[in-house]
């Protein structure tokens, strides 16, 4: 029996039925555009004639660009302070949840209600709060403790860490879920092997909690980054890339391109080097870890 | 930080990506000759059914039109000009036969080729040799094709708020008459209500834009020469003049309030809610803060902008009616033949002219707002007169702004890459209002240097 007869035989024409229709939307939606993109970033375009064949040019006129090393040199900021203070800030409200006994239920719907605000709402929300007048929402919070009236986005020093705040309330929520079910799963004889040791909380954190963790740490870690390296909505809502091009960041350059200045080639030439950057910066990332998730 | 596999951030890049190459799979039925052999085409700005009087003022135009040309068939669409997906629906063949779009894209539509050459059927217009020379050159490339119709031009002019006037103890009756005076009433205005004197725009291209509208009423310009000969002249003494008389209001009077990065409709929001004093628009930006901000009429004044030096004048705005650029012979030809009909017809039509205001009114839409002549101020004044009782602006508010415009040169913006040099200037302008020790002769050397960059590439 040759190798296709005994796959026409065994589950392997089910098994391509039911991949079908996943294939198909990932096909359509995902793969063909990112290989559409990737041939466009050769290409000049104006999306009606016949596109020209232009070579290196698109890439060369976007490394070109004065606003590219402005616009990385922006991302990875709000990248680093969005790790600084937002990858921590949810493992930590997930530890103090968890040892809620009564209350967890009320404190995870009030972690996952900013995420359940559409993203745009809660930005424009946010650029209300920002006012810099004294009468501004939070100026006039921080005022009632002596503090302020801060510029918030409309300066270039603060604008960046604003964004980041917003972002940090807005999105903590769905990875706090997400650690309070790994901690469900963990396994109990080990906490109480702990206490039998007299191991206080933070030791049973360090020791048991933590460890059982690596691999959701491991994958949120490299989420975050490609999410925060994508940074689009806030800036663009919240600033439109300034005061001064303090948030310009990669993806508003992207979109720049495409729908301020008709650039077709140019925008996808950046989407392919921001691609094949967080593709390479993963596959590094992965090796670098591979002792750790599998251990 | 994250929301991790689900994350909207992280699909964003992706999303972009898709809406680019979408727009090349989309594929629909191009607007072409009917079956009954009429020539079928569409056209954009369809008043929405919440608007039912202006809209059944169009259908029955429409009517109209198809009774005058058996031979085309007017499919109506409620397309209005949006930048962010023009090209989409270009490539996807779902925009309209005809588009209107601002003045300020125009030049850019052109360059890539996103628009038709309709100058034969232009200047097959009985009208053709009658428009404002200034006015047209918007829609013409450097060989004087023409792409597309000025339907409606505008001045930019200076928009006040004469209930703050009268707070701050100013005549509302008497605007500002030099750039002197809107510092001093910009500073008068803060120190007596506590709301900004002045106000600027400075996002999304509108810095760049109001940094030029200044730059050309102190008499100097941004840019010479045309097509490939196009320099950069941003550093110039004149925007030098601006930045320094905007950084002053700013950080030594402070009169221009603590929020600085508006755009268009943040800083339209802001006026309408008393916000600001003084700013600078569109003269027709009444009607915008009619129909979306519900500004309270009374207190609404409109001036022309100081002028100040030799060459200075005031940049101009308006609409154009452009085709797609994959229209056939006879779709052009029935598109302009539309144009003509529906859009010029209001200027030079007493019956269309009545017909538009009429329905205009009944809707409680703005009727005359200033506007600028787009053939002469003779033909203006005598549309003006046709619809002279359906009027319900304040037009005495407007007084000094219409009785000074046509004596103001008309100053196009620039030929060449016009929106990327506004974005460039964008940071310009933010960083003179945001940042104190902006060093103004850098940031213009510097802002030079990058739109001379681009228009070389």
């Amino acid at each position: 029996m040759t190798a296709v007869t005994r796959w026409l035989r065994g589950e392997g024409p089910s098994t391509l039925l039911l991949l079908l229709p996943l294939l198909l939307v990932f096909g359509l939606f995902a793969w063909f555009p990112i290989g559409r993109a990737a041939v466009m970033s050769l290409q000049e375009t104006n999306l009606v004639t016949e596109p020209t064949w232009v070579g290196l040019d698109n890439f060369e006129l976007v490394l070109g660009d004065p606003l590219f090393w402005t616009s990385v040199k922006n991302t990875a900021y709000f990248t680093g302070l969005a790790l600084l203070f937002g990858y921590p800030l949810p493992l930590l409200l997930a530890l103090v949840m968890s040892e809620l006994r009564r209350t967890k239920g009320l404190f995870s719907v009030l972690a996952y209600l900013p995420v359940v605000v559409p993203p745009v709402v809660t930005v424009l929300l946010w650029r209300f709060f920002y006012d810099a007048r004294a009468e501004g929402v939070f100026n006039t919070i921080l005022g009632w403790a002596g503090l302020g009236p801060f510029s918030w986005i409309q300066d270039a020093t603060t604008a960046m860490p604003s964004l980041v705040l917003q972002a940090t309330w807005a999105n903590a929520g769905g990875t706090v879920l997400i650690y309070l079910a790994a901690m469900a799963g963990h396994r109990a004889d080990l906490y109480d092997a702990a206490d039998v040791d007299g191991a206080g909380i933070l030791r049973k954190v360090w020791h048991v909690t933590l460890p059982q963790m690596r691999n959701i740490l491991l994958i949120t870690l490299i989420l975050q980054v490609i999410a925060t390296f994508q940074v689009f909505t806030e800036p663009y809502l919240m600033t439109g890339g300034g005061p001064g091009n303090s948030t310009t960041t990669v993806l508003l350059q992207i979109y720049n391109y495409a729908y301020r200045s008709g650039e077709y080639g140019a925008s996808t030439a950046l989407s392919v080097l921001l691609a094949a950057f967080l593709g390479v910066m993963s596959g590094l990332f992965f090796w670098a870890t591979r002792a750790w998730s599998t251990s | 930080m994250k929301r991790t596999a689900g994350s909207w951030r992280g699909r964003t890049g992706s999303a972009l990506v898709v809406a680019l190459a979408l727009g090349l799979m989309t594929t629909a039925c191009s607007d072409d000759e009917a079956g009954d052999g009429k020539v079928k085409i569409s056209v954009s700005n369809l008043p929405p059914k919440t608007e039912q009087a202006t809209r059944d003022a169009f259908l029955a135009r429409v009517a109209e039109f198809e009774k005058a040309n058996p031979d085309i068939d007017i499919e109506p669409n409620e397309y209005e000009w949006d930048p962010t997906t023009f090209a989409a629906q270009l490539a996807g063949r779902t925009l309209p036969t005809t588009v209107m779009f601002p003045f300020t894209d125009g030049q850019a539509l052109i360059e890539r080729g996103q628009l038709a050459d309709i100058t034969s059927e232009v200047e097959a217009l009985p009208y053709a040799g009658d428009f404002n020379p200034e006015v047209l050159q918007v829609v013409q490339d450097d060989d004087e094709k023409i792409y597309g119709v000025p339907v409606e031009a505008y001045g930019i002019g200076l928009s006040y708020n004469r209930a703050l006037f009268e707070e701050a103890g100013l005549d509302p009756d008497a605007p500002p008459t030099t750039w002197e005076q809107v510092r001093e009433y910009s500073d008068t205005i803060a120190e007596e209500t506590g709301k900004a004197g002045y106000a600027q725009m400075s996002q999304n291209n509108t810095g760049g834009w109001m940094l030029t509208t200044l730059t050309y009423a102190l008499g100097g310009r941004i840019q010479e020469g045309s097509g490939d000969d196009a320099k950069a002249t941003i550093d110039n003494p004149e925007t030098k003049r601006v930045l320094e008389l905007l950084h002053d209001m700013r950080w030594e009077d402070d009169s221009m309030g603590k929020n600085q990065l508006f755009e268009w409709g943040t800083i339209n929001q802001a006026f309408a809610a008393g916000q600001i004093g003084m700013y600078m628009s569109g003269s027709d930006v009444y009607n915008s803060l009619v129909t979306e901000n519900s500004i309270d009429s009374t207190t609404y004044g409109l001036t022309v902008l100081p002028l100040d030096g030799a060459d200075a004048g005031v940049l101009g705005g308006g609409s154009i009616v452009g085709v797609r650029p994959d229209a056939t012979p006879a779709e052009r030809e029935a598109a302009v033949k539309w144009i003509d009909f529906y859009y010029l017809g209001k200027l030079t039509d007493e019956q269309a002219a009545t017909a538009d205001a009429e329905a205009l009114a009944k809707t409680k839409a703005p009727v005359g707002t200033p506007k600028l002549p787009i053939f002469d101020a003779e033909q203006l004044a005598e549309a003006d007169a046709w619809v002279e009782k359906f009027v319900n602006v304040p037009e005495a508010q407007m007084a000094s702004f219409k009785e000074g415009i046509l004596a103001q040169p008309l100053v196009p913006e620039p030929a060449v890459k016009a929106q990327e040099t506004y974005a460039v200037l964008d940071a310009v302008v933010q960083k003179v209002l945001t940042d104190e020790n902006a060093d103004i002769d850098e940031l213009l050397s510097e802002a030079n240097d990058n739109v001379d960059a681009l228009l070389g590439g």
